[in-house]
C-alpha cells in the first residue's frame, strides 16, 4: 500500500548508537546516497575518542548528523528532525539534539532492563511518559534484522551487527531514497566474503520493506533537489579535500609533496589518503614523534619538495622550535594544523578554534608565519593550493589551520576543472647572483627579491652554489653567522616585512551586507562560515540588517581588513574558544569587538548566533 | 673512485680533480684552540676528494653544540639545524634525493640526550646517512655540563658532587638500535678515522662512526690513555675484518669467547691459538659487536676497540622508499589528476 508522500524543504537526520554498531558507516552512506540525489548537505560526525568503550555506555555513542535540502545548507542543522537510537545510551546522550516534536526511532529490542540501568534510567523511558513530547517509533530493529537473516549463513551475531543495514535500509525508504547506491557499496566493500555479503543486502531490503509495510510510518518524505551551479560534484570531507589540494598543489608546481607526520587525531586521515598517492611521487613518512615528522619535511622543502607536516594543537606544540627554524632558514613548509579541543590532551574528536594564537605567536623570537583558515569541508582544497602559493612564492613556513569540524565533515563539492587551477610554478636559483667588489662572482644566499622579499631557493645540486644555512642570526645578503646588533635589527624588521608584503597578493576581505544599511558586522574565520552566513542570512529573512565578512587570511589579515571593521558601528566575533581573533583585531585595529565565545567541541547553533547577534543589533 | 662506495651509486660523479683545499670554506674556523674539531674536520677535508663526486652534491647536517658548527666550514650544501635534530632532517633530504651524499655531525649532547630519539630510528630504518658523533663526554658549548657519555663521579659544573648519571655507550646504544654500521675512531689518529670514514662511505644505510674527540677546555685529557705513545698499544684493540683481535705493544693480548658466549680479553699465553676470536664486522648476529662494544672498562679505557665493529647489508630505506614509489607509477601509471579528483562517486548538475 503506498503511503502519502510529503515534500519538505530539510531535513536533519542523526544517528546514534554504540561505537561498534557502524553508524558512522551507516550516515555516511545515507549522506552519499543523499548526495547524488541532489541535494544541498552538511555532515557533523559526533564521535568519542575511544575506538570501542564499553557497549552500551554514554561514553561509548557515537552520533552522525546530517542535514540536506532543496537549497544552500550551511550547517548540520542545529536539532534533528529525525533521531535514530540503537539503544538508551544513544538516546540519553542524544535526545537533547532532536527538537521537540521530532520523529525518534528506537531499537526497542536493546531496552532491557540492564542496559536501561547502565546508563541510569530508572524507568524505562519508551513507557514512563517522558518522551510524549517526541513522534516515538518503537522498532523492534534487532529481532527483526535477525530473524530476517535465519535463512543465510551467518551467526547470530553477524545478523546482530547487519542492523545498522536495516535501519538505513528503513530511513532510505522513508525519504524516498533508493538502495542501489548502498548494494553496489555493499558489493565492493563485502565482495570476498560472500555470507556477510547477502546478510548485508538482506538486512537493507527488509529494512526498506519494513517501512513500506509498518503502520509505525503513516507517510514517506521527499526533499527536492537543490539548485545548484552546473557541473560535476562529489561528496568530499574535509582531510580529503585537504589532501587533494595538496597533490593538486604539487602537480600545479612539479614540484614533488613530501610529507612528514606522526598520527595524530583528527589529522591522520591526510597522512592516510597521501600515503595511497605515490603514483603522483607523493612521498609520506610517518616519523618517531611530531619533531622528526617536522624535521624530514623541512629537510625534503630544502632537497626542492614541498614540504608539509600534518598535525593538531599538542603537535603544533612540539613543532615549534622547527617552525622557528624554518622562519629562519627562509624555506618553504606546510604546517596543516587540524584544531581539536585544548589545552594539553583536551578533545581529541571534537572541534575548536583553539590554535589560532599558537599559530601567530607559539615561538621564540619575532617569528611571523602566514595563516590560512578553510571556511567549509570543500574550501579545504583551495585554502592548501593557497597555502602552497604563499609558501613557495615567499619562503616560508605557512599554517593551514583546519579543524575538527571541518576534518570529518562533508558536503558536495563542485568538483574544479585541473585546467582553472593556478599555475604554481617556481624558480630555484640556478646562478651566481652577487658581484664581489673584486668582480667575483658568488652566491648570495640571503640576497632577496625586491618585489617579494624571498631569498633564492637553492638546492642542493647546483654547482656553484654551495652555501651554509643555520638558525644562527645571518648577515643580510651573505647569510654568514653574524651577531652584529644593526645587522638582526634589520633581519628581524625585514622577515616581518616580507610576511606583511604577501597582503599585496591576497583579496580585499568582501562583505557580505546586501541591504547596504546594516550597522553590525559579524566577522569570522575558519569554520564557523557556515553558521554564521546561516545566521545572518535567517536574520536579513527576519527584516533585521546584518554584514558578514569572514577572514581566510589571519596572518597577515588584508589590506582593507581595518577600513571594513570601521565601517560599522558593532562588530561581534564569534569563535570557538575565547577570544583568540578578537584579540588580534582589537589589537591591531584598536576596534572594540564584541566577542561571542563557545568551546564545547562542537559548531555554533544558528539560532543561538541569531540570538546573539540580534542582542546586539538591538542594543546599537 | 666512487664506484667502490655503494651508498654513493646514485650521486653524479665528478670528472675533475679535487683536493682538501675544494672542501674550505671560506668561514673562519671558530673553535677553541686546541680543539679535536680541527684534526676531525682536517680529516675530513682531505678524505672528501676519495668519494669522487661532484662536491654540490654533499650535503653535511648537524645539531647544535660545538661540533656541529661544522658545516659551515665545509665548502659543500650545509645546514645548521637545530640541538638534536639532524638526523630527522637528514632523513627527509636524503629520502627525497638520492642524488646527494648526506653527513650528519653531531655530539654526545646532541645526538644521546636532547636527539636520542632521531638517533635510534634513523639507525633502525637505515636511512642512507653518514653520521659523525663527536664524543667529548661533555658538553662544551654550553660551559662544561656532564653529557650522557660522561663517567660516573665526573665533578662538572652541574655535578659538583660527582655525577650519579649512568653513562650511554654509544656504541651499544646504536646496536641495540638495529645499526646496520657502527665504528669507532680518535680524532688524532686521521689515518685510522679516514679508513673508517672509507668504509662508512661504502655502506648503504646508516653508518655510525663514534669519534673519540677531546675538548681541551672542559675534558681535557677524556681519551689521553688512547693517545697516549706510551700506553696506547695495550689499551687499544684495532679491529680488522677477518683477523684475529690480538693487541698489545708486544701483541700478547687477545680476545676470546667465553662458554655463555660473550667475550673477554686474555692474555694470548694462556689461550688456545684456534680460540682466539676472528673479528666478523659482517657477523649477522649484532650480539657479537654487542659484546664487542661492551670490552672497554668505561672510566680506565683499558681494552678499548677501534675501528668497524659492524658492517651488514640491510636495503636503505632510502631504496625501499624509491622502490614503492616506481612500484605504485608502474601498476597506476603517473598520477592523472583530474581523475583523482572526480573521484568514483559523482553526480553531473545541468
Amino acid at each position: 500500500m503506498a503511503k502519502d508522500v510529503v515534500e519538505l524543504d530539510q531535513v536533519s537526520i542523526r544517528f546514534a548508537g554504540d561505537s561498534g554498531d557502524g553508524m558512522q558507516l551507516t550516515g555516511d552512506q545515507f549522506t552519499s546516497t543523499t548526495a547524488a540525489f541532489g541535494n544541498d548537505l552538511t555532515t557533523l560526525p559526533d564521535f568519542p575518542a575511544e575506538i570501542r568503550a564499553p557497549a552500551g555506555t554514554l561514553p561509548g555513542v557515537s552520533a552522525f548528523q546530517l542535514h540536506f535540502g532543496d537549497h544552500d545548507i550551511m550547517t548540520p542543522g542545529d536539532y534533528a528532525h529525525v533521531l535514530v537510537a540503537m539503544n538508551p545510551a544513544a538516546l540519553k546522550a542524544n535526545l537533547k539534539e532532536l527538537r521537540p516534536g521530532g520523529d525518534l526511532i528506537v531499537n526497542t529490542d536493546e531496552f532491557g532492563d540492564r542496559a536501561l540501568t547502565k546508563v541510569g534510567y530508572e524507568t524505562n523511558p519508551l513507557d514512563d511518559g517522558s518522551l510524549d513530547g517526541y513522534n516515538v517509533h518503537p522498532i523492534a530493529l534487532t529481532s527483526m534484522t535477525v530473524a530476517a537473516l535465519s535463512e543465510f549463513q551467518v551467526t547470530k551475531k553477524e545478523a546482530e551487527r547487519s542492523k545498522n543495514m536495516f535501519a538505513l535500509g528503513m530511513l532510505l525508504w522513508l525519504f524516498t531514497r533508493p538502495v542501489e547506491p548502498t548494494i553496489e557499496f555493499l558489493e565492493a566493500k563485502f565482495g570476498n566474503k560472500p555470507d556477510i555479503l547477502a546478510a548485508n543486502k538482506a538486512a537493507l531490503q527488509a529494512g526498506w520493506s519494513f517501512g513500506e509495510t509498518t503502520e509505525s510510518f503513516s507517510n514517506q518524505f521527499v526533499v527536492k533537489p537543490a539548485t545548484m551551479p552546473p557541473g560535476t560534484y562529489r561528496n568530499i570531507s574535509g582531510n580529503l579535500a585537504l589532501s587533494y589540494g595538496l597533490i593538486a598543489a604539487s602537480v600545479q608546481s612539479e614540484l614533488p609533496i613530501f610529507l612528514g607526520s606522526y598520527p595524530i587525531t583528527p589529522a591522520s586521515d591526510i597522512l592516510h589518503e597521501l600515503s595511497k598517492h605515490k603514483s603522483f611521487g607523493v612521498h609520506t613518512f610517518q616519523a618517531e614523534d611530531e619533531i622528526a615528522g617536522i624535521g624530514a619535511a623541512l629537510g625534503a622543502s630544502y632537497a626542492g619538495f614541498i614540504g608539509i607536516t600534518t598535525t593538531s594543537g599538542p603537535g603544533v606544540a612540539l613543532k615549534s622550535e622547527t617552525i622557528g627554524l624554518a622562519v629562519a632558514l627562509e624555506l618553504p613548509l606546510i604546517i596543516v594544523d587540524v584544531q581539536r579541543g585544548g589545552p594539553s590532551t583536551g578533545l581529541p574528536t571534537k572541534t575548536e578554534q583553539a590554535d589560532l594564537l599558537q599559530a601567530m605567536f607559539g615561538r621564540n623570537g619575532e617569528a611571523p608565519v602566514p595563516i590560512v583558515a578553510p571556511q567549509s569541508p570543500a574550501d579545504c582544497f583551495d585554502a592548501a593550493i593557497e597555502a602552497v602559493r604563499i609558501a613557495t612564492t615567499y619562503r616560508t613556513p605557512v599554517f593551514l589551520l583546519s579543524d575538527g569540524y571541518l576534518a570529518n565533515g562533508s558536503e558536495p563539492w563542485l568538483v574544479p576543472d585541473v585546467d582553472s587551477l593556478p599555475d604554481l610554478h617556481v624558480k630555484f636559483a640556478d646562478s651566481t647572483n652577487h658581484t664581489m667588489p673584486d668582480g667575483t662572482e658568488v652566491f648570495w644566499p640571503f640576497k632577496r627579491d625586491p618585489e617579494t622579499l624571498a631569498r633564492p631557493w637553492a638546492v642542493p645540486g647546483v654547482e656553484g652554489l654551495e652555501h651554509r644555512i643555520g638558525g644562527i642570526e645571518k648577515a643580510d645578503g651573505s647569510g654568514n653567522i653574524s651577531y652584529d646588533p644593526a645587522n638582526h635589527d634589520f633581519m628581524t624588521r625585514i622577515r616581518q616585512a616580507k610576511i606583511d608584503g604577501i597582503a599585496k597578493t591576497i583579496a580585499p576581505l568582501e562583505v557580505d551586507d546586501p541591504s547596504g544599511k546594516a550597522k553590525v558586522l559579524v566577522i569570522g574565520w575558519g569554520s564557523t562560515y557556515g553558521p554564521v552566513e546561516s545566521a545572518c542570512r535567517r536574520l536579513r529573512l527576519e527584516g533585521l540588517d546584518v554584514a558578514h565578512a569572514h577572514l581566510r587570511h589571519l596572518n597577515p589579515f588584508p589590506a582593507n581588513t581595518g577600513d571594513v571593521l570601521k565601517a560599522y558601528d558593532k562588530v561581534i566575533i564569534p569563535e570557538m574558544n575565547l577570544g583568540q581573533l578578537s584579540l588580534l583585531l582589537r589589537a591591531k585595529y584598536l576596534v572594540d569587538a564584541i566577542g561571542y565565545n563557545q568551546v564545547r567541541g562542537l559548531p555554533f547553533k544558528t539560532q543561538e548566533l541569531m540570538d546573539a547577534i540580534k542582542d546586539v543589533i538591538s542594543n546599537v | 673512485m666512487s664506484e667502490t662506495f655503494a651508498s654513493l651509486s646514485l650521486v653524479p660523479k665528478t670528472d675533475s680533480k679535487q683536493s682538501a683545499k675544494d672542501f674550505k670554506s671560506d668561514q673562519e674556523v671558530r673553535w677553541c684552540p686546541g680543539c679535536g674539531d680541527y684534526a676531525i674536520l682536517a680529516a675530513m677535508q682531505s678524505f672528501m676528494p676519495e668519494l669522487g663526486v661532484k662536491k654540490e652534491n654533499i650535503v653535511f647536517v648537524s645539531g647544535i653544540g660545538c661540533s656541529s658548527r661544522f658545516p659551515y666550514y665545509m665548502n659543500t650544501y650545509g645546514m645548521h639545524s637545530i640541538h638534536g635534530r639532524a638526523p630527522a632532517i637528514a632523513t627527509g633530504l636524503s629520502v627525497s634525493r638520492p642524488d646527494l651524499s648526506v653527513w650528519v655531525v653531531t655530539g654526545d649532547g646532541d645526538a644521546l640526550s636532547i636527539g636520542g630519539n632521531h638517533l635510534i630510528h634513523a639507525l633502525r630504518r637505515n636511512v642512507n646517512l653518514k653520521i659523525l658523533l663527536f664524543n667529548n663526554r661533555i658538553y662544551g658549548l654550553t660551559k662544561g655540563q656532564y653529557s650522557p657519555t660522561s663517567e660516573i663521579g665526573k665533578i662538572t659544573k652541574s655535578t659538583p658532587m660527582g655525577s650519579i648519571d649512568y653513562p650511554f655507550n654509544p656504541l651499544s646504544v646504536a646496536l641495540g638500535a638495529e645499526a646496520t654500521f657502527v665504528a669507532r675512531s680518535i680524532d688524532s689518529d686521521r689515518q685510522h678515522l679516514q679508513s673508517v670514514l672509507r668504509a662508512a662511505a661504502a655502506h648503504e644505510g646508516t653508518a655510525l662512526i663514534e669519534i673519540y674527540q677531546n675538548c681541551n677546555i672542559f675534558n681535557d685529557g677524556a681519551w689521553d690513555p688512547l693517545k697516549d705513545s706510551e700506553r696506547k698499544d695495550d689499551v687499544t684493540i684495532r679491529l680488522e675484518h677477518g683477523e684475529k683481535i690480538i693487541f698489545g705493544a708486544n701483541s700478547d693480548r687477545c680476545v676470546v669467547r667465553d662458554d655463555n658466549g660473550t667475550l673477554r680479553v686474555a692474555s694470548v699465553a694462556d689461550v688456545a691459538a684456534d680460540s682466539i676470536v676472528i673479528h666478523d664486522a659482517h657477523a649477522a648476529d649484532p650480539a657479537f659487536a654487542f659484546s664487542l662494544s661492551r670490552l672497554s672498562h668505561p672510566e680506565t679505557l683499558q681494552d678499548t676497540p677501534i675501528g668497524v665493529f659492524r658492517d651488514v647489508h640491510r636495503p636503505s630505506y632510502d631504496r625501499l622508499v624509491r622502490e614503492q614509489l616506481d612500484q605504485a607509477k608502474a601498476k597506476s601509471g603517473p598520477g592523472n589528476l583530474g581523475a583523482l579528483l572526480k573521484g568514483k562517486d559523482t553526480w553531473d548538475v545541468s
